[in-house]
């Protein structure tokens, strides 16, 4: 039984976050972050492009590193 | 190019991958163990997806479009970045390309060495939990794309023609000529589609949070290439970078290496 729990939950973080936890945290902040600068008069659209202009490069780096 | 076909390219495209897969299982269920079970593994799979939609298709597009739009965009945005993660480092040669004639021949060897047992009508129990489980694996994620991507953008009818479009050329494709689709460019196309489910998670994510585009849907049609052009940009880093298949060669153009590594 916890065999099978530990599959099906094995199988969610493979589905959901992938290779890189990062990715999947950083995004989720970038979320968070335009959230709260949107309920400013900043404007906030700017701000996940540039989450991902930094989270691809380093999840690219951290993955060339390891081989 | 509208925002309404940039949905039927991104839903299109990103069945078609999930197509190839599941084809490539069944036509290796159905090679190596039985025809019948095969395709009573996809026929079972695609009633269990056919239910999937009709109770989760109503449902999807009842829920408030922002609170849609910010998980789906998160989600997308994390399969994006994976996906195009992914492409990257094979078109720069960190990671072995996607080799569907190599799963194929995996596939088959772990079929035929699997003893025969019929179940009930299902002349051989273990061709049909293969084909059932492949289709009904990457059907359901052709069924999220087609429910996500045409709910966001009110128009789950397109997507779902884009999507019914995609199986039924990858399906008839594999009938045909029963054999891995292998010239299908399939690294070229993950490639493709983690570009445009990163532009969609990204515009989607940040409505759902709260933000506004300038130019509202028409800040797809510049992010699309924006996010195509720095991928692009990263696979001609990558490749000179230790590792990388470009390191002792001269320049070469990142767009054609992606193409030509597929």
């Amino acid at each position: 039984m916890l065999r099978r729990i530990k599959a099906f939950g094995a199988f969610w973080y493979d589905f959901v976050i992938g290779d890189d936890w990062l990715v999947a945290a950083g995004v989720v902040l970038a979320l968070a972050l335009t959230y709260a600068l949107s309920r400013t008069t900043v404007p906030a659209w700017w701000l996940l492009p540039l989450a991902l202009a930094v989270l691809l490069p380093v999840s690219l780096w951290r993955e060339a590193r390891k081989r | 190019m509208g925002s309404s076909s940039a949905l039927f390219i991104a839903v299109f495209l990103a069945c078609v991958v999930e197509a190839v897969e599941a084809t490539t299982i069944v036509l290796a269920a159905g090679t190596a163990r039985d025809w019948r079970s095969a395709t009573s593994g996809m026929a079972g799979a695609l009633a269990v997806l056919a239910i999937i939609v009709a109770a989760l298709g109503p449902a999807v597009s009842a829920l408030p479009l922002r609170g849609l739009r910010l998980v789906v965009g998160a989600l997308l945005l994390i399969f994006g970045l994976q996906w195009l993660r992914k492409a990257i480092l094979r078109a720069s040669g960190h990671k072995a390309l996607h080799d569907e004639d190599k799963i194929f021949a995996q596939q088959l060897a772990a079929a035929s060495a699997q003893a025969r047992r019929q179940a009930g009508l299902v002349p051989d129990w273990y061709g049909f939990t293969l084909s059932f489980k492949g289709v009904l694996l990457e059907g359901l994620e052709v069924v999220f794309i087609v429910l996500t991507f045409g709910a966001n953008q009110h128009d789950i009818g397109l997507a779902a023609i884009a999507g019914a479009a995609a199986v039924v050329v990858v399906a008839g494709a594999g009938v045909a000529i029963r054999s891995p689709l292998s010239r299908v460019p399939e690294n070229s196309l993950k490639f493709i589609v983690g570009i445009m489910l990163t532009a969609f998670g990204a515009f989607w994510g940040a409505e759902g949070a709260g933000a506004h585009w300038p130019g509202s849907d028409a800040a797809l049609l510049a992010l699309i290439p924006a996010i195509a052009a720095f991928a692009l940009a990263l696979v001609a880093v990558m490749r000179r970078s230790p590792g990388g298949s470009g390191r002792h060669q001269t320049a070469v153009p990142a767009a054609a290496t992606v193409a030509e590594r597929s």
